[in-house]
């Protein structure tokens, strides 16, 4: 049998240093949950298409489960643990508690995540496929917070609390201005 | 999965040296680490290229743009440039995939993935692709999503990628680093047809690296338009790119490609020739449309492409001819 082949890396996760040595073949989601004890990010398909294992990878939202720890050396990471900031929730995961948007909550931390780095795109002007003027700023309706969500699968079908979630969370942030 | 070594590349020529038997480029990932889990792929070795300084749009004077074969598909498709230039390639790669596989993809890894035929990604049923001479289960078995043209009686597979059907409509040219030195090629020798070498996808050569993708100015109204079986990240079943120029009533110049239709992003060369010149209605773009699908060949279970991709070419078309004519 083939002899694993191990490298050192280092990731920045959720705001503290890691010096790790990895077995090539492991995915950053294998590393943050079995190396790192980081058990939010989830395991679901393990093939990019659930989203349950979205993660932050230098500021932007990536499925740790198609992403070779050994390729992201020197990363900076943050997964759902990094999302509270000195032990309050973010407004999104107010806003999650609020419209209830789970019900076994398995594929929140990914929601949670990927709906973090969608706000940041959308902020940045970024347009998606419903996007229908190119040009013009995001607004982000219910459409479009769908399909830049589409990433993301929750088989409790919690969809419609999610969407309410997300653009409270979205209109908060506008008003708020940051 | 099998072991491999992982080695990062330096810049171009470091890549090429690294490249030996066995070893395979990695770009994002996304395509390439899900087939090696499934058992598809089992390289001895990957070389990282997604590191090299290929991570940059130049936009030149002429209008024609230069993308680095590492910009990732998100930051193509948010590119101001690109949104205002040549949209219907935003809008494709926006049709493809979800949001956090665009952060990880890379613009040469889009165009080099492989066929997502259920056939080639199962290791234990036999596929000419994945091991040539094993046999062809699709053209008899599950093939409701695959080829209607071009296809072998080797294989049925269709090219996913949503992204090179719009590059195969702009004409984009794909710069190219070999042992030989750097060449450049029409996107459509790239992608082949499956004949009886499904094995090989493209006509790269070993070691040859993707560096950069040109596209040549476009400058008239263009629409990418995709249907698939839910609304959102899926692959094509069949896919539109295509951009029209109008003057009064009368198709001055046109660019049409269609994707999920064939082996490699299908550049509808027939339906434009007929299209120059013609009248902007819509019984000249059926009769166009219907050149080309002329020579479609479908199975038993893929018949409805054939005018699904007539009608959204059709469509297509119309919409782009009453905004160029307003």
């Amino acid at each position: 049998m083939d002899m694993p082949i191990y490298a050192e890396i280092t990731l920045v996760v959720n705001g503290t240093g890691h010096r790790l040595s990895v077995d090539t073949r492991a995915s950053l989601l294998d590393v943050l949950r079995e190396d790192l004890g980081l058990t939010g990010s989830k395991k679901g398909c393990d093939h990019g298409q659930c989203g349950a294992c979205t993660v932050l990878l230098d500021g932007r939202r990536a499925n740790g489960c198609l992403a070779l720890a050994v390729a992201h050396d020197g990363a900076e990471v943050v997964t759902v643990e990094g999302l509270a900031k000195d032990g309050r929730l973010s407004p999104l995961q107010e806003a999650f508690i609020e419209h209830d948007a789970f019900q076994c909550g398995y594929c929140t931390p990914g929601q949670l995540c990927s709906a973090t780095g969608m706000l940041d795109e959308a902020e940045q002007g970024w347009p998606s496929a419903v996007t229908g003027d190119l040009g013009a700023d995001t607004v982000l309706d219910d459409e479009e917070i769908r399909e830049r969500m589409s990433g993301n699968l929750c088989r409790c079908g919690a969809y419609a609390g999610i969407v309410a979630a997300v653009r409270q969370a979205a209109q908060r942030r506008e008003a708020a201005g940051t | 999965m099998r072991p491999f070594a992982y080695e990062r590349a330096t810049s171009v020529q470091d890549a090429l040296e690294r490249h030996s038997d066995g070893a395979v480029y990695l770009g994002g990932g996304t395509n390439l680490v899900d087939l090696m889990r499934l058992g598809v792929e089992e390289p001895a070795r990957l070389v990282d290229v997604a590191h090299l300084p290929h991570d940059q749009i130049e936009l030149r004077p002429d209008g024609s743009l230069v993308i680095g074969a590492a910009v990732s598909n998100s930051a193509l498709a948010a590119d101001r440039t690109v949104r205002e230039g040549h949209p219907m390639l935003a809008q494709a790669v926006l049709a493809g995939a979800s949001g956090q596989v665009r952060n990880l993809a890379t613009v040469a890894g889009n165009l080099l993935q492989r066929t997502r035929c259920p056939y080639f990604q199962d290791a234990s049923k036999p596929c000419n692709k994945r091991d040539p001479g094993s046999g062809c289960p699709a053209r008899e078995g599950e093939h409701h999503n695959l080829a209607i043209m071009g296809h072998s009686p080797e294989c049925v597979a269709t090219h996913p990628s949503d992204m090179a059907v719009a590059l195969a409509a702009l004409g984009a040219s794909i710069r190219i680093q070999g042992r030989a030195g750097e060449r450049t090629i029409p996107i459509d020798e790239l992608h082949r047809l499956p004949e009886n070498e499904p094995e090989r996808d493209t006509t790269l050569e070993p070691g040859d690296l993707i560096t950069a993708v040109e596209v040549p100015p476009l400058g008239m109204p263009s629409r990418y338009r995709k249907v698939r079986e839910r609304a959102s990240f899926a692959f094509a079943l069949v896919s539109v790119a295509a951009a029209l120029d109008v003057d009064d009533g009368v198709v001055r110049d046109v660019r049409l490609a269609l994707g999920g239709v064939a082996h490699k992003p299908w550049r509808a060369w027939h339906t434009e020739d007929a299209l120059r010149g013609a009248e902007m209605t819509g019984e000249s773009f059926q009769r166009a449309a219907e050149v080309e699908l002329g020579v479609a060949e479908p199975l038993r279970d893929n018949a409805y492409k054939v005018p699904l991709v007539r009608n959204l070419i059709v469509r297509t078309l119309t919409e782009l001819a009453e905004r160029g004519a307003s």
